[in-house]
Protein backbone atom coordinates (compact mmCIF):
# COMPACT_ATOMS: atom_id res chain seq x y z
CA UNK A 1 0.00 0.00 0.00
CA UNK A 2 2.31 2.48 -1.25
CA UNK A 3 1.32 5.83 -1.63
CA UNK A 4 3.03 9.22 -3.26
CA UNK A 5 2.22 11.94 -1.27
CA UNK A 6 1.80 14.89 -3.70
CA UNK A 7 0.52 18.46 -2.18
CA UNK A 8 -3.28 17.38 -3.86
CA UNK A 9 -3.52 13.82 -2.48
CA UNK A 10 -2.40 14.61 1.39
CA UNK A 11 -5.82 17.00 1.14
CA UNK A 12 -7.58 13.81 -0.41
CA UNK A 13 -5.83 11.80 2.69
CA UNK A 14 -7.23 14.36 5.21
CA UNK A 15 -10.84 13.71 4.14
CA UNK A 16 -9.67 9.93 4.48
CA UNK A 17 -8.90 10.65 7.74
CA UNK A 18 -12.42 11.24 8.95
CA UNK A 19 -13.53 8.75 6.55
CA UNK A 20 -11.22 6.23 8.69
CA UNK A 21 -12.63 7.35 11.78
CA UNK A 22 -16.19 7.51 10.88
CA UNK A 23 -16.02 3.78 9.46
CA UNK A 24 -13.53 2.63 12.64
CA UNK A 25 -15.87 4.18 15.14
CA UNK A 26 -19.41 2.76 13.56
CA UNK A 27 -17.91 -0.55 13.25
CA UNK A 28 -16.44 -0.33 16.94
CA UNK A 29 -20.25 0.55 18.41
CA UNK A 30 -21.71 -2.00 16.01
CA UNK A 31 -19.24 -4.80 17.49
CA UNK A 32 -19.69 -3.13 21.38
CA UNK A 33 -23.32 -3.59 20.55
CA UNK A 34 -23.13 -6.92 19.92
CA UNK A 35 -21.26 -8.19 22.88
CA UNK A 36 -23.23 -6.86 25.06
CA UNK A 37 -26.44 -8.09 23.52
CA UNK A 38 -24.54 -11.61 23.64
CA UNK A 39 -23.22 -10.83 27.42
CA UNK A 40 -26.43 -9.69 28.69
CA UNK A 41 -28.05 -12.93 27.22
CA UNK A 42 -26.13 -15.65 28.54
CA UNK A 43 -25.41 -14.49 31.81
CA UNK A 44 -27.81 -15.81 33.65
CA UNK A 45 -27.58 -19.28 31.77
CA UNK A 46 -23.45 -18.87 32.01
CA UNK A 47 -24.42 -18.19 36.34
CA UNK A 48 -26.38 -21.16 36.60
CA UNK A 49 -23.83 -23.63 34.72
CA UNK A 50 -21.05 -21.91 37.17
CA UNK A 51 -22.92 -22.67 39.98
CA UNK A 52 -23.55 -26.18 39.28
CA UNK A 53 -19.58 -26.94 38.58
CA UNK A 54 -18.84 -25.31 41.97
CA UNK A 55 -21.35 -27.60 43.36
CA UNK A 56 -19.80 -30.68 41.93
CA UNK A 57 -16.53 -29.31 42.63
CA UNK A 58 -16.80 -29.01 46.39
CA UNK A 59 -18.00 -32.77 46.27
CA UNK A 60 -14.74 -33.36 45.01
CA UNK A 61 -12.58 -31.61 47.02
CA UNK A 62 -14.11 -32.90 50.37
CA UNK A 63 -14.08 -36.53 51.63
CA UNK A 64 -17.35 -38.72 51.00
CA UNK A 65 -19.87 -36.04 51.35
CA UNK A 66 -24.01 -35.68 51.14
CA UNK A 67 -24.83 -32.56 51.57
CA UNK A 68 -23.17 -29.10 51.56
CA UNK A 69 -24.28 -25.69 52.75
CA UNK A 70 -22.85 -22.62 51.91
CA UNK A 71 -21.36 -19.75 54.13
CA UNK A 72 -21.26 -15.85 53.41
CA UNK A 73 -18.56 -14.06 56.01
CA UNK A 74 -20.07 -10.66 57.46
CA UNK A 75 -16.63 -9.26 58.82
CA UNK A 76 -16.69 -11.17 61.83
CA UNK A 77 -18.14 -14.51 61.67
CA UNK A 78 -19.69 -17.03 59.18
CA UNK A 79 -23.14 -17.47 58.30
CA UNK A 80 -25.18 -19.37 56.43
CA UNK A 81 -26.70 -18.18 53.32
CA UNK A 82 -28.06 -19.27 50.12
CA UNK A 83 -26.76 -16.64 47.86
CA UNK A 84 -24.34 -17.95 45.76
CA UNK A 85 -23.08 -14.58 44.84
CA UNK A 86 -22.35 -14.28 48.77
CA UNK A 87 -20.80 -17.76 49.37
CA UNK A 88 -17.05 -17.84 50.31
CA UNK A 89 -17.39 -21.17 51.59
CA UNK A 90 -19.32 -24.83 51.75
CA UNK A 91 -19.67 -26.72 54.63
CA UNK A 92 -19.81 -30.15 53.65
CA UNK A 93 -21.56 -33.03 55.76
CA UNK A 94 -21.27 -36.53 55.83
CA UNK A 95 -24.63 -39.40 56.27
CA UNK A 96 -25.10 -38.58 59.78
CA UNK A 97 -24.88 -34.86 59.49
CA UNK A 98 -21.42 -34.46 61.00
CA UNK A 99 -19.03 -32.04 59.41
CA UNK A 100 -16.97 -33.97 57.16
CA UNK A 101 -14.65 -30.69 55.82
CA UNK A 102 -14.96 -27.18 54.41
CA UNK A 103 -14.45 -26.20 50.89
CA UNK A 104 -13.11 -22.92 50.76
CA UNK A 105 -13.07 -20.57 46.94
CA UNK A 106 -9.53 -18.75 47.15
CA UNK A 107 -7.58 -16.66 43.84
CA UNK A 108 -4.31 -15.31 43.10
CA UNK A 109 -2.80 -13.79 40.43
CA UNK A 110 -1.61 -16.25 37.49
CA UNK A 111 0.65 -15.79 35.00
CA UNK A 112 -2.42 -15.01 32.67
CA UNK A 113 -5.32 -13.96 34.86
CA UNK A 114 -6.40 -14.43 38.63
CA UNK A 115 -6.37 -18.13 39.15
CA UNK A 116 -9.60 -19.15 41.37
CA UNK A 117 -9.42 -22.24 42.83
CA UNK A 118 -11.25 -24.37 45.36
CA UNK A 119 -9.64 -26.41 48.43
CA UNK A 120 -10.67 -29.10 50.64
CA UNK A 121 -9.85 -28.26 54.68
CA UNK A 122 -10.16 -30.50 57.16
CA UNK A 123 -10.66 -28.71 60.61
CA UNK A 124 -10.30 -31.36 63.34
CA UNK A 125 -6.55 -32.08 61.51
CA UNK A 126 -5.93 -28.63 60.31
CA UNK A 127 -4.94 -29.84 56.90
CA UNK A 128 -5.75 -29.12 53.10
CA UNK A 129 -7.03 -32.17 51.80
CA UNK A 130 -8.40 -31.42 47.95
CA UNK A 131 -7.85 -28.52 45.51
CA UNK A 132 -9.63 -28.12 42.45
CA UNK A 133 -9.32 -25.26 39.82
CA UNK A 134 -12.59 -23.29 39.28
CA UNK A 135 -11.32 -20.76 36.72
CA UNK A 136 -7.70 -20.25 34.96
CA UNK A 137 -6.65 -18.58 31.85
CA UNK A 138 -3.45 -20.11 31.89
CA UNK A 139 -1.37 -21.24 28.73
CA UNK A 140 -2.92 -24.35 27.64
CA UNK A 141 0.67 -27.13 27.71
CA UNK A 142 2.25 -25.21 30.49
CA UNK A 143 0.68 -23.51 33.06
CA UNK A 144 -2.63 -25.40 33.02
CA UNK A 145 -0.76 -28.59 34.40
CA UNK A 146 -2.10 -27.15 38.06
CA UNK A 147 -4.52 -29.00 37.08
CA UNK A 148 -3.79 -32.22 35.30
CA UNK A 149 -0.11 -33.18 36.95
CA UNK A 150 -0.31 -35.94 39.17
CA UNK A 151 2.86 -35.20 41.20
CA UNK A 152 1.49 -31.45 41.60
CA UNK A 153 -2.30 -32.56 42.65
CA UNK A 154 -0.62 -35.32 45.11
CA UNK A 155 0.36 -31.96 46.89
CA UNK A 156 -2.92 -31.60 47.67
CA UNK A 157 -3.59 -34.82 49.63
CA UNK A 158 -2.53 -33.80 52.75
CA UNK A 159 -1.08 -30.38 52.88
CA UNK A 160 0.11 -29.58 56.74
CA UNK A 161 -1.86 -25.92 57.28
CA UNK A 162 -1.43 -25.64 61.57
CA UNK A 163 -3.13 -22.26 62.78
CA UNK A 164 -1.66 -20.46 65.83
CA UNK A 165 -4.07 -19.17 67.74
CA UNK A 166 -2.64 -17.18 69.25
CA UNK A 167 -0.87 -15.16 66.20
CA UNK A 168 -4.14 -16.20 64.25
CA UNK A 169 -2.31 -17.07 61.46
CA UNK A 170 0.00 -20.17 60.13
CA UNK A 171 2.31 -21.38 62.32
CA UNK A 172 4.28 -22.50 58.51
CA UNK A 173 3.35 -20.48 55.74
CA UNK A 174 1.84 -22.52 52.68
CA UNK A 175 4.64 -22.18 50.28
CA UNK A 176 5.33 -23.34 46.80
CA UNK A 177 8.82 -24.58 46.66
CA UNK A 178 10.86 -25.47 43.47
CA UNK A 179 10.19 -28.81 41.66
CA UNK A 180 11.47 -31.82 43.93
CA UNK A 181 12.90 -29.14 46.89
CA UNK A 182 9.58 -30.18 48.75
CA UNK A 183 10.82 -31.49 52.29
CA UNK A 184 8.31 -30.16 55.07
CA UNK A 185 4.74 -30.88 54.70
CA UNK A 186 3.40 -27.37 54.32
CA UNK A 187 5.13 -27.04 51.28
CA UNK A 188 3.95 -28.03 48.12
CA UNK A 189 6.31 -29.07 45.24
CA UNK A 190 5.76 -26.70 42.28
CA UNK A 191 5.92 -28.02 38.36
CA UNK A 192 8.89 -27.14 36.21
CA UNK A 193 7.52 -24.81 33.21
CA UNK A 194 4.59 -23.55 35.26
CA UNK A 195 6.57 -21.63 37.99
CA UNK A 196 4.35 -19.04 38.67
CA UNK A 197 0.92 -20.45 37.81
CA UNK A 198 2.03 -23.63 40.29
CA UNK A 199 3.29 -20.86 42.87
CA UNK A 200 0.12 -18.46 42.79
CA UNK A 201 -1.91 -21.70 43.70
CA UNK A 202 0.41 -22.05 47.30
CA UNK A 203 -0.13 -18.46 47.43
CA UNK A 204 -3.50 -18.60 46.86
CA UNK A 205 -4.17 -21.26 49.86
CA UNK A 206 -2.06 -19.35 51.92
CA UNK A 207 -3.47 -15.94 52.15
CA UNK A 208 -7.06 -17.38 52.33
CA UNK A 209 -6.38 -19.33 55.34
CA UNK A 210 -4.07 -16.41 56.87
CA UNK A 211 -7.37 -14.69 56.54
CA UNK A 212 -9.90 -17.20 57.74
CA UNK A 213 -8.20 -19.66 59.43
CA UNK A 214 -7.85 -18.92 62.35
CA UNK A 215 -11.74 -17.30 62.62
CA UNK A 216 -12.92 -20.61 60.27
CA UNK A 217 -11.08 -22.80 64.61
CA UNK A 218 -12.69 -20.22 67.25
CA UNK A 219 -15.62 -20.44 65.49
CA UNK A 220 -15.96 -24.37 64.41
CA UNK A 221 -19.17 -25.16 65.90
CA UNK A 222 -20.81 -22.21 63.32
CA UNK A 223 -20.37 -24.79 60.28
CA UNK A 224 -22.21 -27.78 62.47
CA UNK A 225 -25.40 -28.62 61.00
CA UNK A 226 -27.70 -27.92 64.47
CA UNK A 227 -31.47 -29.28 63.63
CA UNK B 1 -0.90 -17.57 1.28
CA UNK B 2 -3.53 -16.46 -0.65
CA UNK B 3 -3.59 -18.95 -3.64
CA UNK B 4 -7.39 -19.43 -4.09
CA UNK B 5 -7.87 -15.61 -4.64
CA UNK B 6 -6.84 -16.36 -8.40
CA UNK B 7 -9.13 -18.31 -10.17
CA UNK B 8 -12.87 -16.93 -9.46
CA UNK B 9 -15.56 -19.73 -9.98
CA UNK B 10 -18.54 -19.42 -11.94
CA UNK B 11 -20.24 -21.92 -10.43
CA UNK B 12 -21.87 -21.03 -7.10
CA UNK B 13 -21.31 -24.69 -5.97
CA UNK B 14 -17.49 -24.00 -6.54
CA UNK B 15 -17.28 -21.72 -3.78
CA UNK B 16 -19.09 -24.06 -1.20
CA UNK B 17 -16.48 -27.45 -2.44
CA UNK B 18 -13.26 -26.03 -3.01
CA UNK B 19 -13.02 -25.10 0.78
CA UNK B 20 -13.91 -28.62 1.56
CA UNK B 21 -11.52 -30.35 -0.86
CA UNK B 22 -9.41 -28.78 -3.21
CA UNK B 23 -8.33 -25.41 -1.43
CA UNK B 24 -8.25 -27.33 2.36
CA UNK B 25 -7.67 -24.49 4.56
CA UNK B 26 -5.94 -26.93 6.74
CA UNK B 27 -4.49 -30.33 4.46
CA UNK B 28 -3.99 -27.56 1.67
CA UNK B 29 -3.32 -24.45 2.25
CA UNK B 30 -1.71 -25.50 5.78
CA UNK B 31 -3.70 -22.24 7.69
CA UNK B 32 -4.47 -22.17 11.03
CA UNK B 33 -2.16 -24.70 12.68
CA UNK B 34 -2.14 -23.38 16.19
CA UNK B 35 -5.46 -25.11 17.03
CA UNK B 36 -4.90 -27.49 14.81
CA UNK B 37 -2.27 -28.89 16.38
CA UNK B 38 -3.03 -28.19 19.65
CA UNK B 39 -6.73 -28.74 20.33
CA UNK B 40 -7.31 -31.76 18.15
CA UNK B 41 -5.69 -34.91 21.12
CA UNK B 42 -9.92 -35.86 21.60
CA UNK B 43 -12.54 -36.04 18.62
CA UNK B 44 -14.96 -33.88 20.88
CA UNK B 45 -12.47 -31.59 21.21
CA UNK B 46 -11.37 -30.76 17.81
CA UNK B 47 -14.86 -30.82 16.80
CA UNK B 48 -15.97 -27.55 19.28
CA UNK B 49 -13.51 -25.98 17.98
CA UNK B 50 -13.47 -26.60 14.63
CA UNK B 51 -17.23 -25.90 15.06
CA UNK B 52 -15.95 -22.66 16.91
CA UNK B 53 -14.00 -21.70 14.40
CA UNK B 54 -16.42 -22.06 11.70
CA UNK B 55 -19.09 -20.11 13.30
CA UNK B 56 -16.76 -17.18 13.78
CA UNK B 57 -15.79 -17.41 9.93
CA UNK B 58 -19.00 -17.56 8.80
CA UNK B 59 -20.25 -14.43 10.77
CA UNK B 60 -17.33 -12.72 10.22
CA UNK B 61 -17.44 -13.72 6.68
CA UNK B 62 -20.97 -12.19 6.09
CA UNK B 63 -20.02 -8.82 8.30
CA UNK B 64 -16.90 -7.67 6.24
CA UNK B 65 -19.03 -9.01 2.88
CA UNK B 66 -21.39 -6.25 3.88
CA UNK B 67 -19.11 -3.77 5.15
CA UNK B 68 -16.97 -4.26 1.94
CA UNK B 69 -18.11 -0.89 0.50
CA UNK B 70 -17.80 1.05 3.25
CA UNK B 71 -14.71 0.17 5.30
CA UNK B 72 -11.88 2.38 3.76
CA UNK B 73 -8.92 0.18 2.81
CA UNK B 74 -6.31 1.89 4.68
CA UNK B 75 -8.04 0.30 7.58
CA UNK B 76 -9.80 -2.64 6.52
CA UNK B 77 -6.97 -4.36 8.86
CA UNK B 78 -7.94 -3.30 11.73
CA UNK B 79 -11.75 -3.36 11.01
CA UNK B 80 -11.83 -6.91 10.33
CA UNK B 81 -9.90 -7.89 13.16
CA UNK B 82 -12.54 -5.76 15.09
CA UNK B 83 -15.04 -7.92 13.50
CA UNK B 84 -13.08 -11.26 13.85
CA UNK B 85 -12.94 -10.51 17.45
CA UNK B 86 -16.45 -9.64 18.43
CA UNK B 87 -17.80 -12.89 16.92
CA UNK B 88 -14.91 -14.67 19.09
CA UNK B 89 -16.27 -12.98 22.22
CA UNK B 90 -19.63 -13.69 21.46
CA UNK B 91 -18.61 -17.32 20.65
CA UNK B 92 -17.06 -17.31 24.26
CA UNK B 93 -20.22 -16.75 25.94
CA UNK B 94 -22.04 -19.07 23.77
CA UNK B 95 -19.65 -22.14 24.68
CA UNK B 96 -19.86 -20.76 28.21
CA UNK B 97 -23.40 -21.09 28.15
CA UNK B 98 -23.39 -24.59 26.32
CA UNK B 99 -20.70 -26.03 28.78
CA UNK B 100 -18.74 -25.24 31.17
CA UNK B 101 -16.70 -28.46 30.80
CA UNK B 102 -16.08 -27.88 27.28
CA UNK B 103 -14.86 -24.52 27.97
CA UNK B 104 -12.83 -25.56 30.19
CA UNK B 105 -11.58 -28.31 28.02
CA UNK B 106 -10.89 -25.97 25.23
CA UNK B 107 -9.13 -23.49 27.56
CA UNK B 108 -7.26 -20.54 26.16
CA UNK B 109 -7.61 -21.86 22.48
CA UNK B 110 -11.37 -19.83 22.02
CA UNK B 111 -9.43 -16.52 22.37
CA UNK B 112 -6.91 -17.47 20.10
CA UNK B 113 -9.05 -17.70 17.39
CA UNK B 114 -8.84 -14.00 16.99
CA UNK B 115 -5.69 -14.93 15.53
CA UNK B 116 -6.56 -17.43 13.59
CA UNK B 117 -4.98 -16.80 9.86
CA UNK B 118 -7.68 -18.62 8.30
CA UNK B 119 -10.36 -16.17 8.94
CA UNK B 120 -8.19 -12.65 8.37
CA UNK B 121 -7.03 -14.61 5.12
CA UNK B 122 -10.94 -15.19 4.03
CA UNK B 123 -11.63 -11.66 5.21
CA UNK B 124 -8.97 -9.92 3.09
CA UNK B 125 -8.89 -12.75 0.13
CA UNK B 126 -12.74 -13.29 -0.39
CA UNK B 127 -15.26 -11.50 1.59
CA UNK B 128 -13.52 -8.20 1.12
CA UNK B 129 -14.14 -8.93 -2.52
CA UNK B 130 -17.05 -10.83 -3.09
CA UNK B 131 -20.99 -10.46 -2.62
CA UNK B 132 -22.80 -11.36 0.97
CA UNK B 133 -24.32 -15.25 -0.99
CA UNK B 134 -21.00 -15.68 -2.28
CA UNK B 135 -19.08 -15.08 1.36
CA UNK B 136 -21.42 -17.29 2.76
CA UNK B 137 -20.58 -20.55 0.53
CA UNK B 138 -17.06 -19.86 0.77
CA UNK B 139 -17.14 -19.42 4.58
CA UNK B 140 -19.42 -22.41 4.79
CA UNK B 141 -17.07 -24.73 3.12
CA UNK B 142 -14.28 -23.61 4.42
CA UNK B 143 -15.65 -23.70 7.87
CA UNK B 144 -16.67 -27.09 6.87
CA UNK B 145 -13.29 -28.40 5.52
CA UNK B 146 -11.54 -26.62 8.58
CA UNK B 147 -14.12 -29.21 11.35
CA UNK B 148 -13.14 -31.81 8.73
CA UNK B 149 -9.30 -32.03 8.85
CA UNK B 150 -9.54 -31.33 12.48
CA UNK B 151 -11.97 -34.40 12.81
CA UNK B 152 -9.39 -36.46 10.75
CA UNK B 153 -6.49 -35.19 13.46
CA UNK B 154 -8.47 -35.68 16.44
CA UNK B 155 -9.95 -39.15 15.81
CA UNK B 156 -7.12 -40.34 14.57
CA UNK B 157 -5.08 -39.35 18.26
CA UNK B 158 -7.91 -39.90 20.14
CA UNK B 159 -8.20 -44.01 18.92
CA UNK B 160 -4.50 -44.08 19.24
CA UNK B 161 -3.56 -42.66 22.23
CA UNK B 162 -6.43 -43.07 24.29
CA UNK B 163 -8.18 -46.17 22.55
CA UNK B 164 -11.35 -44.03 22.73
CA UNK B 165 -14.11 -42.52 20.08
CA UNK B 166 -16.01 -39.57 21.56
CA UNK B 167 -14.76 -40.67 25.43
CA UNK B 168 -16.33 -44.62 24.18
CA UNK B 169 -13.86 -47.21 24.37
CA UNK B 170 -13.55 -49.00 21.44
CA UNK B 171 -10.50 -51.63 21.83
CA UNK B 172 -9.87 -54.85 24.34
CA UNK B 173 -9.05 -53.62 28.04
CA UNK B 174 -5.13 -55.27 26.91
CA UNK B 175 -4.62 -51.99 24.14
CA UNK B 176 -1.69 -49.86 25.41
CA UNK B 177 -2.63 -46.27 24.74
CA UNK B 178 0.00 -44.49 22.78
CA UNK B 179 0.74 -42.05 24.98
CA UNK B 180 2.54 -39.60 22.82
CA UNK B 181 -0.59 -39.21 20.48
CA UNK B 182 -2.42 -37.19 22.63
CA UNK B 183 0.75 -35.09 23.47
CA UNK B 184 1.57 -32.34 21.15
CA UNK B 185 4.20 -34.33 19.32
CA UNK B 186 1.21 -36.51 18.55
CA UNK B 187 -0.31 -34.06 16.52
CA UNK B 188 2.64 -33.15 14.68
CA UNK B 189 2.89 -37.37 13.73
CA UNK B 190 -0.98 -37.24 13.05
CA UNK B 191 -0.75 -34.19 10.53
CA UNK B 192 2.53 -35.40 8.50
CA UNK B 193 0.20 -38.50 8.30
CA UNK B 194 -2.60 -36.64 6.56
CA UNK B 195 -0.71 -34.48 4.61
CA UNK B 196 1.34 -37.14 3.40
CA UNK B 197 -2.31 -39.06 2.07
CA UNK B 198 -3.69 -35.70 0.42
CA UNK B 199 -0.41 -34.61 -1.25
CA UNK B 200 -0.31 -38.66 -2.65
CA UNK B 201 -3.96 -38.71 -3.41
CA UNK B 202 -3.39 -35.56 -5.08
CA UNK B 203 -0.25 -36.73 -6.96
CA UNK B 204 -1.93 -39.61 -8.19
CA UNK B 205 -4.70 -37.54 -9.65
CA UNK B 206 -3.31 -35.32 -11.54
CA UNK B 207 -1.57 -38.32 -13.14
CA UNK B 208 -4.44 -39.38 -14.30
Amino acid sequence: MEQVSSPKESRNEQTNGLKMLRAMVSIGALCGLLIVLTFEGSEPRINTLRAEALKKAVFKVLPPTASIQGFGFNGDIFVKTDNESEVVLYAGYNDSNELSGLAIIAQSQGYADIIKILYGYDIENQKVVGFHVLESKETPGLGDKIEKDPEFLENFKSLDATINLTDKALINQVVTVKSGTKQNSWEIDGITGATISSRAIGDAINKSLQNMGAIIQVHKENFELNE
Amino acid sequence: MSNTTGHIETQSTNEFLKGLWKDNPVFVQVLGMCPVLAVSNTAMNALAMGAATAFVLLMSNILVSILRNVIPKEVRIASYILIIATFVTITDYAIQAISVELHKSLGAFISLIVVNCLILSRAEAFASKNSVLKSIQDALGMGLGFVFALFCLGAVREILGNGSIFGAAIFPDNFQPWIVMILPAGGFFTLALWLLIFNGLKMKKSKA
